[in-house]
């Protein structure tokens, strides 16, 4: 029942995607993130769409997965359409009661939900070909330059392989602990809201509890092992580029350029033009 | 009065590059008052096919009738019959949650519906069957021993008086002396109130001693289902699965080869030892 969650797991499988160098992968999604925000006609949205397809084929996840992914963020993409749908002032198509439908609110309300989308199945694709651990390397190697101003980025990125690792264990315990409790007569799915609140204290309780002796547990095997922080620290895999992590970047900047190029400066544009 | 298995199937995660198939075609009948031991490697599927029992994992093919009624059948009450297959979880304590001991096994007869008299009556003879200490009985369950923890947890499901008791390996993480009290408490419990009772375990020493059945699950599929004399005879076979039988068999059967004419078919150490004397009076 809790494992339909996608964003943020890791899809097995072999493919160029996958080997990349997760720095590549990093700065590849920060690159089309903001690439997304900076298009000023939908031309851009499509060039950043057809690149995110080449992209997912390449990588050989199923696209349902990436599609599953949308669905935690389905809510949110409605209230932004619908606001920006209804609350945008501009040249009106039709009034229902008191809103107005604008032309202006629907571009801006095309524009949100395609970027959204984008981003999500974009961040996705990063989340699906990388491993945790992979990642979490990764944003070390990449945010180690602000160790200079005594940043702990070390430490900082051994917290959140932690609690990456850390989501699937909670969830299976979450789900053990159900489990449980409903062998016990626990209702979780019935009542008003209260109720519902209420009967997640003798889940709550125990999955506190159980996190609490966890970490415990991790922080004495760490021990064991002398961990002591990242001084001084290597790694058993350190990350290397090789020729295709080369060739990527310059595929990023290739795609950075032509979208860029297409989603500000072309013309054609014009009919859809949104700010 | 019964719980009949009939064909079940069920694919782990359907859908997806992890999709296992967790039980093959699994078909067995549990008449009332037996106390069976289910016996099977890590992975075997003798806790999924557990959770179907109560209802708490679904089929994806097959039925389970309880009592003559298809679980499955739409108009089921799930939770008449979540308390009536009462289900102890590996390392139950975990589950612990109230302030106190009796407190929290009140917590499985409440959600029954009962009454405040009713629900107190019940988790005091809950507590009592499993032999709870009533010393003990406010103590916040967080400051007992591992036994005692397991011994509230158990009582928190005999509280609701299944008619069907399964305990999935309730012995794991305990000491010897705390493990043959909690299966002599078991039995205890069987014998006196006739109970249905299926004990999940991977150890055959555990179990040999007090089930009348055993059921050996691999890779999905019941293995064997028989008597523990039956079963322990192919322990050749259950060594090929990564299990074994009880020392005892062993020491017979060396002992046999070594010309003593010994019954070999003896589950435990008393009969052993019975075995034995006779052989040298």
């Amino acid at each position: 029942m809790l494992r339909d969650i996608t964003l943020g797991q890791y899809y097995q499988t072999e493919s160029v995607i996958h080997r990349l160098d997760p720095r590549v992968k990093l700065g590849g999604t920060l690159v089309f993130i903001i690439s997304l925000f900076l298009f000023k006609n939908f031309w851009g949205f499509a060039v950043a769409a057809v690149f995110l397809g080449i992209v997912i084929g390449l990588s050989k996840v199923p696209f349902k997965f990436m599609v599953r992914g949308m669905k935690s963020i389905l809510f949110l993409l409605l209230i932004t359409v619908g606001f920006n749908l209804f609350l945008t002032q501009g040249t009106p198509i039709f009034t229902v009661w008191k809103l107005s439908v604008t032309w202006e609110g629907l571009r801006l309300a095309l524009t949100m939900a395609v970027r959204l989308s984008l981003l999500i199945i974009g961040s996705s694709v990063m989340t699906l070909t990388t491993t945790p651990n992979n990642l979490t390397d990764g944003m070390e190697r990449m945010l180690r330059p602000l160790k200079v101003f005594k940043v702990p980025v070390h430490e900082v990125a051994m917290m959140m392989s932690i609690a990456l690792r850390f989501i699937p264990i909670l969830l299976e315990e979450t789900d053990k602990i159900m489990k449980a409790q409903i062998a016990r007569g626990a209702d979780f799915e019935s009542g008003n809201l209260i109720r519902r609140a209420k009967a997640l204290v003798p889940l709550l309780v125990p999955l506190f509890i159980s996190a609490f002796r966890r970490a415990n547990d991790l922080a004495m095997a760490m021990e064991a092992r002398c961990y002591r922080g990242g001084e001084g620290r290597t790694k058993m895999k350190p990350l290397i580029y090789q020729k295709r992590d080369y060739l990527a970047y310059v595929c990023l900047a290739g795609y950075l350029a032509v979208s860029i190029g297409v989603g500000r400066l072309l013309p054609l544009g014009a009919v859809f033009y949104t700010f | 009065m019964s719980i009949i298995i009939d064909h079940v199937n069920y694919i782990y995660g359907e859908g997806t590059p992890l999709a296992t198939k967790a039980l093959n075609d699994i078909c067995l009948t549990i008449p009332d008052g037996q106390f069976i031991g289910i016996i099977g490697h890590t992975g075997s599927g003798k806790s999924t096919l557990m959770q179907h029992l109560n209802g708490l994992a679904k089929a994806t093919t097959g039925h389970i009738y309880f009592n003559g009624e298809d679980i499955y059948d739409s108009d089921y009450d799930m939770k008449k019959l979540r308390s009536k297959v009462g289900l102890v979880f590996q390392y139950p304590e975990h589950q612990l949650f109230e302030i106190d001991v009796f407190t929290d096994v009140c917590f499985g007869p409440k959600n029954l519906g009962l009454d405040r008299r009713e629900v107190e009556l019940r988790a005091y003879e809950a507590l009592e069957k499993v032999g709870f200490p009533k010393e003990l009985f406010y103590q916040s369950p967080f400051e007992l021993s591992g036994g005692q923890k397991r011994r509230a947890a158990i009582a928190g499901v005999l509280a609701m008086e299944p008619e069907v008791l399964i305990l999935d390996e309730p012995t794991a993480g305990l000491d010897p002396k705390g493990r043959d009290e909690i299966l002599h408490q078991i039995k205890k419990l069987q014998k006196e109130s006739g109970m249905t009772i299926l004990l999940v375990s991977h150890s055959m020493e555990d179990v040999a001693e007090y089930v009348d059945r055993i059921i050996v699950m691999n890779k999905g599929s019941v293995m064997f289902d028989d008597t523990p004399r039956e079963v322990f005879h192919h322990y050749k076979e259950l060594e090929e699965v990564g299990l074994s039988a009880p020392q005892v068999t062993y020491i017979m059967h060396a002992l046999r080869e070594k010309g003593l004419n010994v019954d070999t078919d003896v589950t435990t150490i008393a009969e052993a030892a019975k075995e034995i004397l006779k052989y040298y009076s």
